[in-house]
């Protein structure tokens, strides 16, 4: 390769990698070493403790470990019901279908709405003490009274309510990547298939799925990321962490940072969580790997 | 098919550096413009941002000196703000710590507060006889004290405020209770639950999805049940919280869950849901701050509502509720205006100003001469001042963890999860995994 | 359009299926937001008392205080302006290194990648503090630049992702044509492979701008002078530490919606025109 060429190609990623640097890589190298630390935050002093505040973490900290279930189990649900909802109703707004840019709009709104603004509206919605109960009336109204519930203020099913909203609050984004990628696919394939006596189920499997087969990795993989690490949601939707109900990692973080102003424990935190968040990703990259191949 | 039509991309240019020149001229003009003595004050505190701007321009034309008060809400983020703002050491002349003794400590050590003894002692303590002792005490740190700060004051008040119980009036009247006469011991509190149970009314609001109001009310009881001296014993690690006198205290709780004296869902409100339920009448009691006078009457001014201490539940010893100073200022140690801004903060807590604040903000005076009339709602909620504590004139701290897993645990036994033993023992797990920490270091 | 069909469905019953499941889902989605606009309307005592959609009274003044009061002129500028550049930068900045990443091959371009792949997943808690220090060393602390550049950051790698992942399925024809024809390399990216990326290209505009849009703590804890502040932090004041005006805070979070509606408004289009038209040619 000559020199000119490389020179070239450095140059497409020099301006994101000069800023990445600056921006991202020396505050992640300070907040990685203060993980090292027992500090308040605000002493002009730390105190090295190496590894004590991770030893901490993996093997004291119930809380921690109770917050990373929940936000598993927050990620289950947007994985499965949020993104399948997302594809259904991108597959249905693919087709020529009346009022198609309707519905791409208003499935849109709730990804701009502020978390603040969807905690406050959703309480207002389900809760049944400072709210309009409206979940309930309508389960009443539909004829199912035995279904009605406290949803928000019962522990076992507060975490699920919560993960539903934010379900409700993610699919625009998924459905709009979705959408993009169907629509990149070229239609003569569908023709030729149909030509060829092919039943709408088989053009799915073996024309759809195995293209979208990326698209639907980076949604994953995007999910995943904004799932795990939710939080103002759930400060509007119940008030805080439920006696551990509803804690979340990021919620935790802040906890030692401000309640107990332990700054050095907070980064450990955060580290932790950023590395058990890198092994997911992997985990999933690597699987799509593979089905590509398949 | 172009994506941008080459002009376009021209324009966008164009415009986008005469933004950054427009921006940096703008910010290097306004380096030079301080030749008068300025002082400048980042505050939170949003309802009183009008106030605040009325009495800046009467000092100013009084004094000649202007004050900028700067508002950064909410609080939370005004904290970070203040904290980023330590660490660059870019802090205002004035401003405020949200947070716990040890915090204030720490800030101390690092050399950012500037001490006010001398200020306070000058002329025989005229300022520090001015101002309510237990609103002082807060910004104080005595001789000897465990965070390691040189004793002397710190801060200054700039009002009072107490937490204690509020109760419906009408609603007292439609249970047929007397509103003049609200329940004096734990036991006649209970009994209410009964009544309200049948209704659609909820018992007792307040913010309990916030962990620190939970621990402002176990708190309480615990001084009710066992004094204040076996609660600091406690604190030091003397005495442990398998003790039965705090086994009882977290049983209070259990008795109020199960005597339906508390709302629905109270363990997922925070104290903004609450005030909004005891504000339209919803609810018939609430466990709430003096700050709550100005927040009930914006929401709904026709409330009829008293002020009551928490009911005891004990004879033995007496009622203690959290008092002291509302929101204090404190003055940057590496200010420039240094003195200015203490002039002002002098200023701001006298008689006049005091009275000011206090009418158009609906918040008790910290200056003891003040003759205001206050309302009769807010009077109520001095009137108990003497029974008055905060944790932070107690000179012990709790470990973090530990208060974490006791409110925690109170919200568990809350939902009926977990029972008072069960708390306590977990409790003191803790406490004895933090005390074994601090002795290793 | 017409070529866009795929498939016609003569079973009715899916059909109707079908727009039962999308109607029942606009609701939901409408519901918060028409709840939204109708407690900006309502009074501060009456929105806790009065639960209808449909508000008693019409209390436009809402918006009146809201923009005049809150003066939200200044911080709705301020907020369009640091939206506009950082998404620019972004749009800039991350396809031509989305573009390098996918086409050309340079020696540790796999680690780079990585690097940025790995800054997706490991979110810095405490980053506010970090940057300020940062800024203030260099002398960007409280300048509108500091803070673009901090925002740009924030959206690069997963936008580098989105358009890599892109520019990955591209078929390669064109480029080759182009290159056949003398294109140089910033040419082809210019003239090829970002025009063929509108639809991607439309969602990194859309999801910088709703990340810039929305953000406020960074900005709090970054400027020290009003002017500079944007709209998010001037809605804050709304939200008082004891009093909250829920009305006016409603009003404030409609006007803040707006512009990013109307910004998809405009986006979604070439997130439909597609790749069809034009890629076929020649």
């Amino acid at each position: 390769m000559n020199l000119k060429s490389t020179l070239e190609n450095y140059s497409f990623v020099l301006p994101a990698v000069i800023i990445f640097s600056i921006f991202y890589i020396i505050p992640f190298i300070w907040v990685f070493q203060l993980g090292l630390f027992d500090w308040d935050g605000i002493l002009p002093t730390k105190a090295f403790v190496g590894l004590n505040n991770f030893k901490e973490i993996i093997f004291q900290d119930k809380s921690w470990w109770q917050a990373m279930t929940n936000a598993g189990w927050v990620t289950l649900i947007a994985l499965t019901f949020q993104n399948a909802l997302a594809f259904l109703l991108a597959l249905a707004c693919d087709r020529e279908i009346k009022m198609k840019n309707f519905y791409r709009v208003i499935f849109f709104i709730p990804p701009v709405l502020s978390e603040i603004v969807v905690g406050m509206a959703w309480r207002f919605i389900i809760n049944d003490v400072d709210g309009a109960n409206i979940i309930n009336r309508m389960l009443v109204n539909i004829g199912l009274p035995q279904l009605v519930h406290s949803w928000l203020n019962d522990p076992k099913t507060a975490l699920t309510t919560v993960a539903l909203v934010h379900s409700w609050k993610g699919f625009g984004w998924g459905f709009l990547i979705l959408l993009a990628g169907l629509q990149t696919i070229p239609r003569e394939l569908y023709e030729a298939a149909r030509v060829d006596g092919a039943s709408a189920w088989n053009s799915f499997k073996s024309i759809t799925i195995p293209l979208m087969i990326p698209v639907i990795t980076l949604v994953a993989i995007l999910t995943i990321l904004g799932t795990m690490q939710a939080f103002v949601l759930i400060i509007g939707l119940v008030g805080g962490e439920f006696a551990g109900h509803t804690s979340m990692p990021v919620l935790r973080i802040l906890a030692s940072m401000r309640y107990s102003s332990r700054f050095g424990y907070a980064c450990a935190q955060g580290i932790t969580f950023g590395v058990v968040l890198v092994v997911i990703s992997f985990i999933q990259y690597r699987i799509s790997q593979k089905a590509k191949q398949a | 098919m172009r994506f941008y039509p080459k002009n376009f991309k021209l324009f966008l240019t164009i415009l986008s550096v005469g933004f950054f020149i427009f921006s940096f001229a703008g910010c290097s003009s306004q380096n030079s413009c301080q030749l008068k003595p300025s002082v400048n004050v980042w505050h939170w505190m949003t309802d009183r941002q009008p106030a605040f701007e009325e009495l800046a321009k009467r000092y100013e034309q009084d004094f000649g000196v202007k004050v900028n008060f700067e508002l950064y809400a909410p609080s939370d983020a005004y904290s970070q703000k203040v904290r980023a703002a330590a660490q660059g050491t870019n802090l205002p002349d004035i401003f405020g710590i949200l947070g716990e003794k040890r915090d204030f400590g720490s800030f101390i050590k690092a050399g950012h507060i500037l001490d006010l003894t001398a200020y306070m002692d000058a002329e025989q303590g005229k300022w520090r006889n001015s101002l309510f002792e237990k609103a002082l005490a807060v910004n104080e740190f005595p001789e000897g004290n465990i965070y390691g700060v040189k004793s002397g004051v710190y801060g200054v008040p700039i009002d009072i405020m107490t937490i204690q119980m509020v109760y419906n009036k009408d609603l007292f009247r439609q249970l047929g209770l007397d509103p003049q006469n609200p329940p004096q011991t734990f036991e006649e509190f209970l009994s209410i639950g009964k009544k309200i149970k049948g209704s659609n009314l909820q018992g007792l609001v307040s913010g309990w999805g916030e962990v620190w109001m939970i621990d402002c009310f176990a708190n309480n009881y615990a001084f009710n049940i066992m004094g204040k001296d076996k609660v600091l014993a406690t604190i030091k690690g003397d005495s442990p919280y398998t003790d039965p006198d705090w086994i009882r205290v977290l049983g209070l709780f259990k008795q109020m869950q199960g005597g339906g004296i508390l709302a629905n869902g109270l363990v997922t409100m925070v104290n903004k849901t609450a005030e909004q339920l005891f504000a339209n009448g919803k609810a018939v009691f609430a466990f709430n701050g003096s700050w709550c006078v100005n927040v009930y009457k914006g929401m709904n001014p026709k409330l009829d509502y008293g002020v009551m201490m928490p009911p005891k539940a004990s004879d033995k010893f007496p009622m203690a509720i959290w008092g002291g100073a509302g929101s204090s200022f404190i003055v940057n140690a590496r200010s420039k205006n240094k003195e200015e801004a203490v002039k002002f903060l002098q200023w701001l807590t006298e008689k006049d100003q005091q009275t000011y604040l206090s009418q158009t903000t609906n918040n008790l005076p910290a200056n003891k001469e003040c003759l205001v009339q206050i309302p009769q709602i807010l009077s109520e909620f001095a009137k108990n001042m003497e029974f008055a504590t905060h944790p932070n004139i107690w000179g012990v701290s709790e470990f973090p963890a530990v208060i974490e897993t006791l409110d925690k645990g109170i919200q568990s036994i809350i939902i009926g999860e977990k029972t008072p033993e069960q708390v306590a023992s977990e409790v003191q797990k803790i406490k004895d995994r933090e005390l074994a920490k601090n002795k290793k270091k | 359009m017409n070529t866009t069909l795929y498939y016609k469905s003569k079973n009715i019953a899916l059909n109707v299926l079908i727009h039962l499941l999308l109607i029942s889902v606009a609701v939901t989605c409408l519901y918060p937001l028409l709840w939204m606009v109708s407690s900006s309307l309502k009074t501060s005592e009456t929105i806790f008392q009065d639960i209808s959609l449909i508000p008693k009274q019409f209390h436009f003044s809402n918006y009146y205080f809201a923009v005049i009061k809150g003066d939200f002129g200044r911080y709705f500028l301020n907020s369009l302006f640091y939206t506009f550049s950082v998404v620019v930068g972004i749009i800039v900045i991350s396809s031509l290194a989305a573009y390098a990443f996918s086409r050309f091959s340079f020696p540790g371009k796999n680690i780079m990648f990585y690097m940025f792949m790995a800054a997706m997943m490991i979110p810095i808690p405490g980053s506010f503090v970090a940057l300020y220090v940062l800024l203030n060393k260099l002398h960007l602390r409280n300048t509108p630049i500091g803070y673009i550049l901090c925002m740009v950051n924030v959206g690069l790698s997963t936008s580098i992702f989105l358009l890599k992942t892109f520019f990955d399925k591209m078929p390669k024809e064109l480029e080759d044509a182009a290159r056949i024809d003398g294109c140089s390399k910033f040419g082809i990216w210019w003239h090829v492979a970002l025009p063929l990326s509108r639809p991607v290209l439309a969602v990194v505009v859309v999801f910088n701008a709703l990340n810039v849009w929305n953000e406020y703590i960074l900005a709090l804890i970054i400027f020290d002078n009003k002017k500079y502040m944007p709209l998010q932090v001037a809605l804050q004041t709304f939200q008082g530490e004891f009093v909250t005006n829920y009305p006016l805070l409603m009003a404030g979070l409609t006007v803040t919606a707006l512009p990013i509606i109307v910004l998809y408004l405009l986006m979604q289009k070439y997130i439909i025109k597609g790749v069809t038209q034009g890629a076929l040619v020649g």
